[in-house]
């Protein structure tokens, strides 16, 4: 038999349950434990994918999360999901997965032509290339490139409930990322504290490296069941740490095992957003590729995952596996593999002596020192290799159903470096170790270049307890340590590594696999001027991808170096960003999905609009009604608003921002806020005010009312109420901290609704008691308190709509009262409640502004308000409100109109052009509505000069929908520009 | 994401604030010209160092917060109440 194989029952598997799976349509089986990398080596399949760019092929690398190349589709009931990691994906019954990547087939992928083109693919190849001419780029260039490149691919949109996902708030004392020997012995001592710890491991069995060394299984085991007993100790197998933040937060998506999956509805992921005061990176060191030619054959695997597959899985890699290594820590799978009976084809060794060759030669193994790989036999797969002596000369064969590979080992530091903490260059491990500020925490064992797994523990102990000491708490159990120190099995004495980024050769020789980078790629980047790490990253793609360059990221870095002729301390590994596993958007999203997706605000009414039969529009968050109809179009708008003009209608406006200003300088300050006076305003009436941003420009409008001395209520647009308040406050305590004011938001207590109307009096004549509304008391602008239907509330005499009409305040829980009192007192008035729509088309023919003219761009003097400006005293935005800019003449100025041809229409967004000059865009329209009081449409613009061409004729514009309108221009009060309505 | 210790509420999450900007632009008097507004709208200086700095807790306790920040490393030096913060300035720089 050739090739891979099942031979003992490693202990990760269950060899009484097998499980049915396919790939690429052929069923397979395999044991309840494995993952689908192991399960296919168990089944001989080495070819699992094409490459990113050559289509070369390739077949699995590693035994866990920092896989390259094993990436595939998986198909499930709600679709494909594509670049799903074969060494994580676990095994489970019907898993059906394909390769990806090809075209048609694995073995016959019509596109490795670009293997054979690769001398004309360098890096850069599609920006040099396809340059000209522009329009192709879009429309040829790339959807060729993307349907050649790429990985997986997406075919459907998975629906939001397929994927149900949530997200959890984790507090800790201490974060221990890692749960191998150092973050096993850290979390016990920190247990030992009564800190609370949370150890999180991104394998779904805590123990890292001892789960591959038998000797180690009684202390792991004693650990684990003694952290099980410690309450102040959290496990968090199968949860991967993917981002850390700075403050103490990090991010952890927890992949659920599948009864807690079952029990979740279906949940797989789950987002753990976790704060701690301190954190302990124990996650760990990364493998390294070597890059020679050939390095990507599918049998070329890491030493260490031939390891894991051997141990964990019980499958042997290979038959006949040769070895590549230059360090001692990679003998462990070459005796571990001789140990269990296959036959070792021999092992490469690039250094001249080593204690670990030494004891693979006492074992009857054949080692090759001061050698390296410089060819790789095969097409498929592994099938030879041929080495020579690293000095030169005679290149011998050796023929090998597998390599496996081992550059030494780079602390995982990329969460450190999300950190900010520095990279020092370790030569005594040929890595990066990461310098972490002790604020922050600490990084122990292979994370800080400790490789031994006791070397490990030890150092996970001594970071535990300066973690503890700075945090006050004393390790409780100093006389145990000494004898859990004893426990430890003690790590062989190694010959240090001697480092080896390349075996510069005829071929191809990758330091990325996942994006088809090779060091020949790194060396052209440096060429031409692409010098810097990062540019380099940028340039050739190195490093980038779900791996994130893991395996090979340090051996581009020591490419560059040596093309550069610099030291590869200076030249350093780029700087990675969260997050640095995949994370699902799923998991992201949590369950703020769909209606879920933001909160929603009801109003005090929002049922009684509800049982009338409204259609609601959200405005910001708040839910308002549209128009009392179900069915849609302008007709049931328009006989609300023209109910308006002829009777009297009732609209709810409680979700007007109210802010309640009160002390003796809200007077000042009211004045510093706003563009015009409010000291001057007599208790017992409303002034329309508009406050500036600082730059001069519009912030918001509305109306306050003075309801005492020293007491006001400020109303704001719905849109802009939170703003507003945030700015009051800042300005008064970073502005005028003098001013004694206290500012309360009051939104919410008060709903607000506004009878409008020719018969608005009658009204509120019938329902508000002891007021004299007359004309002459009870003028245009006047404020009062007054019982509404016997509730104590407030009346103003404002009008939004251009008419005759009051609003009415009560407090939010007495709404309904108030609001059927209304309508009772109405009925014999023909009352009718009217939306947001309507109130829209009644404020579009008054010409008020909104939201749509109040957009951040216009100044006062362009919506026609200059007068409001007070001459005397300062306030927020004066002096820049007059700058020449913001009152030329030629800035867009707020202006009516309507089609010269009473059947046309108006669209909102259409530009406004001259017509007889076919010229630039003049302005644009932007509120419209077909009009009650007038005819035909009207609409609001702003144009450039408007009121200068006040009475000409423009054309509205709109190209995309093929729409002109010849329209006239008018002076935005279309509607009763004397103010008759409002003030009779 | 930061974690601000409020002087009044606790360690509290970044996205209970708004950020209000640098806190050592002081607004000009009313009549300092379009030149002194201006700079004191617009001109920022953007260092890798620390940074007095406003939020405004909209979230919690509505107080203005003058926090010193290191824009490198996002670190939170110190925190203290608006008033406290204005009080402890040469009156010039109110």
């Amino acid at each position: 038999m050739r090739g891979p194989a099942r031979i003992v029952g490693g202990w990760g598997v269950d060899a009484t349950r097998s499980v049915q799976f396919s790939f690429d349509g052929r069923r397979m089986q395999g044991f309840s434990g494995d993952t689908l990398a192991s399960a296919l080596l168990a089944n001989g399949v080495r070819l699992v994918g094409r490459s990113f760019k050559y289509h070369r092929p390739r077949g699995i690398v590693t035994a866990g999360p920092d896989e390259p190349c094993a990436l595939v589709d998986v198909i499930g009931a709600h679709g494909r999901e594509p670049n799903q990691l074969a060494t994580t994906l676990a095994l489970f019954q019907g898993l059906a997965t394909e390769s990806q990547n090809r075209r048609p087939s694995l073995r016959v992928d019509v596109l490795a032509i670009n293997n054979l083109m690769a001398r004309f693919l360098p890096a850069g190849f599609y920006y040099k290339t396809f340059m000209a001419p522009g329009w192709a780029w879009e429309r040829v260039y790339e959807p060729l490139i993307r349907r050649a490149a790429g990985l997986g691919r997406l075919d459907a949109i998975v629906p939001a409930h397929a994927t149900p996902a949530e997200s959890v708030h984790d507090h800790a004392d201490v974060l221990v990322v890692g749960a191998g020997a150092a973050g096993l012995a850290a979390a016990q001592v920190l247990g030992a504290t009564g800190l609370r710890v949370l150890l999180a491991d991104q394998d779904t069995v805590l123990g890292g490296g001892t789960l591959l060394d038998a000797r180690w299984t009684r202390w792991r085991e004693s650990v684990c069941a003694q952290l099980a007993r410690t309450a102040a100790v959290r496990r968090l197998p199968g949860t991967t740490v993917s981002g850390a933040y700075g403050h103490g937060v990090y991010a952890a998506i927890q992949t659920l095992d599948p009864a807690e999956s079952a029990a979740f509805g279906g949940m797989r992921e789950r987002l753990r957003v976790i704060r701690a005061r301190r954190v302990l990176f124990a996650n760990g060191a990364h493998e390294r590729l070597i890059a020679f030619p050939g390095n990507d054959r599918p049998g070329v695997m890491l030493a260490g995952a031939a390891l894991a597959y051997l141990r964990r899985y019980g499958v042997a890699v290979g038959r006949r596996p040769a070895f590549f290594l230059n360090n001692d820590e990679a003998y462990e799978s070459v005796y571990a593999l001789t140990a269990a009976g296959i036959c070792c084809a021999g092992v490469i060794d690039s250094r001249p002596r080593s204690l670990a060759a030494d004891r693979a030669r006492d074992m009857g193994i054949e080692v090759h020192a001061g050698a390296v790989v410089e060819k790789v036999y095969g097409r498929h797969e592994v099938r030879g290799l041929g080495w020579a002596a690293r000095a030169g000369g005679q290149r011998h064969k050796l023929e090998a159903d597998c390599l496996l590979m081992s550059g030494g080992y780079s602390p995982a530091t990329a969460l450190a470096s999300q950190l900010g903490a520095a990279l020092r260059w370790e030569e005594s491990i040929a890595g990066f170790v990461p310098e972490l500020s002790p604020d922050l925490g600490q990084a122990a064992g292979a994370a800080r270049g400790h490789c031994g797994l006791a070397a490990a523990a030890h150092d996970g102990r001594a970071a535990a307890r300066v973690i503890a000491a700075q945090l006050d708490c004393a390790v409780r159990v100093a006389g145990a340590d000494a004898d859990a120190e004893a426990e430890l099995p003690p790590d062989p004495e190694a010959t240090p590594i001697s480092a080896l980024w390349e075996v510069r050769c005829r071929g191809k020789a990758f330091v990325d696999l996942q994006n088809d980078v090779t060091a020949e790629d790194v060396r052209l980047a440096s060429r031409e001027g692409y010098e810097h790490v990062e540019h380099m990253k940028r340039y050739t793609t190195h490093g980038m991808g779900t791996d994130q360059g893991r395996s090979g990221g340090l051996v581009g870095s020591a490419v560059l170096a040596e093309a550069r002729g610099m030291p590869l301390a200076t030249v350093g590994l780029s700087r990675p960003r969260p997050y640095s596993q995949p994370v699902p958007l799923a998991a992201l999203a949590g369950g703020e999905t769909g209606q879920h997706f933001k909160p929603k605000r009801r109003l005090p009414l929002h049922d009684w609009h509800e049982s009338a039969g409204a259609t609601f529009v959200p405005v910001g968050l708040w839910l308002r009604p549209l128009v009392y109809a179900r069915q849609g179009g302008w007709e049931p708008v328009l006989a609300e608003a023209g109910n308006v003009r002829r009777a009297v209608g009732i609209t709810d406006v409680s979700t007007l921002g109210k802010i309640d200003v009160q002390g003796p300088d809200a007077a000042r300050f009211l004045d510093f806020i706003y563009a015009n006076t409010f000291s001057t305003l007599p208790v017992g009436r409303a002034r329309y005010g508009i406050m500036l941003r600082e730059d001069g420009m519009l912030l918001d409008d509305g109306t306050t009312s003075r309801l005492g001395p020293q007491h006001f209520l400020v109303t704001t647009t719905t849109a802009n109420s939170a703003a507003v308040l945030e700015h009051m406050e800042f300005h008064l305590q970073a502005t005028c901290p003098q001013f004694d004011v206290v500012l309360t938001d009051v939104s919410e207590h008060w709903a607000q609704f506004a009878v409008a109307g020719p018969r608005a009096r009658e009204v509120v004549a019938a329902v508000v008691s002891a007021a004299d509304l007359c004309a002459d008391a009870f003028p245009f602008m006047a404020v009062a308190e007054a019982r509404i239907g016997g509730i104590a509330g407030r009346v103003f005499r404002i009008s939004f709509s251009g008419e005759l009409a009051y609003e009415l305040a009560v407090p939010a829980r007495a709404a309904r009262a108030a609001w059927v009192a209304l309508l009772e007192a109405g009925k014999p008035c023909g009352i009718r409640p009217y939306g947001l729509d309507a109130l829209n088309t009644l404020r579009i023919e008054k010409g008020h502004v909104t939201g749509a003219e109040l957009n951040g761009n216009t100044s006062a003097g362009d919506l026609g308000f200059q007068r409001l400006l007070k001459r005397n005293g300062d306030f927020i935005g004066r002096t820049l409100a007059g700058r020449p800019g913001l009152a030329a003449p030629d800035r867009l100025q707020l202006v009516g109109l309507r089609p010269v041809d009473p059947a046309g229409r108006l669209r909102n967004g259409t530009q406004l052009i001259d017509a007889s000059e076919r010229g630039a865009s003049l302005g644009y329209v932007t509120s419209s509505t077909p009009a009650v009081a007038l005819d035909g449409w009207v609409g609001l613009a702003l144009l450039a000069r408007g009121r200068q061409r006040i009475g000409t004729r423009l054309l509205a514009t709109s190209p995309i929908h093929d729409e002109h309108t010849e329209v006239e221009i008018l002076s935005p009060h279309m509607l009763d520009p004397e103010n008759q309505r409002v003030r009779s | 994401m930061l974690r601000i210790p409020c002087p009044w509420c606790g360690l509290r999450d970044e996205i209970e604030f708004r950020y209000r900007g640098d806190a050592t632009a002081i607004r000009p008097a009313g009549d300092g010209g379009v030149d002194a507004f201006f700079s004191y709208v617009y001109e920022r200086d953007n260092r890798r160092d620390w940074h007095l700095e406003w939020w405004l807790h909209t979230g919690g306790c509505r107080r203005l917060l003058e926090i010193e920040r290191h824009t490198l490393t996002h670190e939170i030096r110190s925190v203290r109440d608006s008033a406290e913060a204005l009080s402890a300035r040469p009156a010039a720089a109110r």
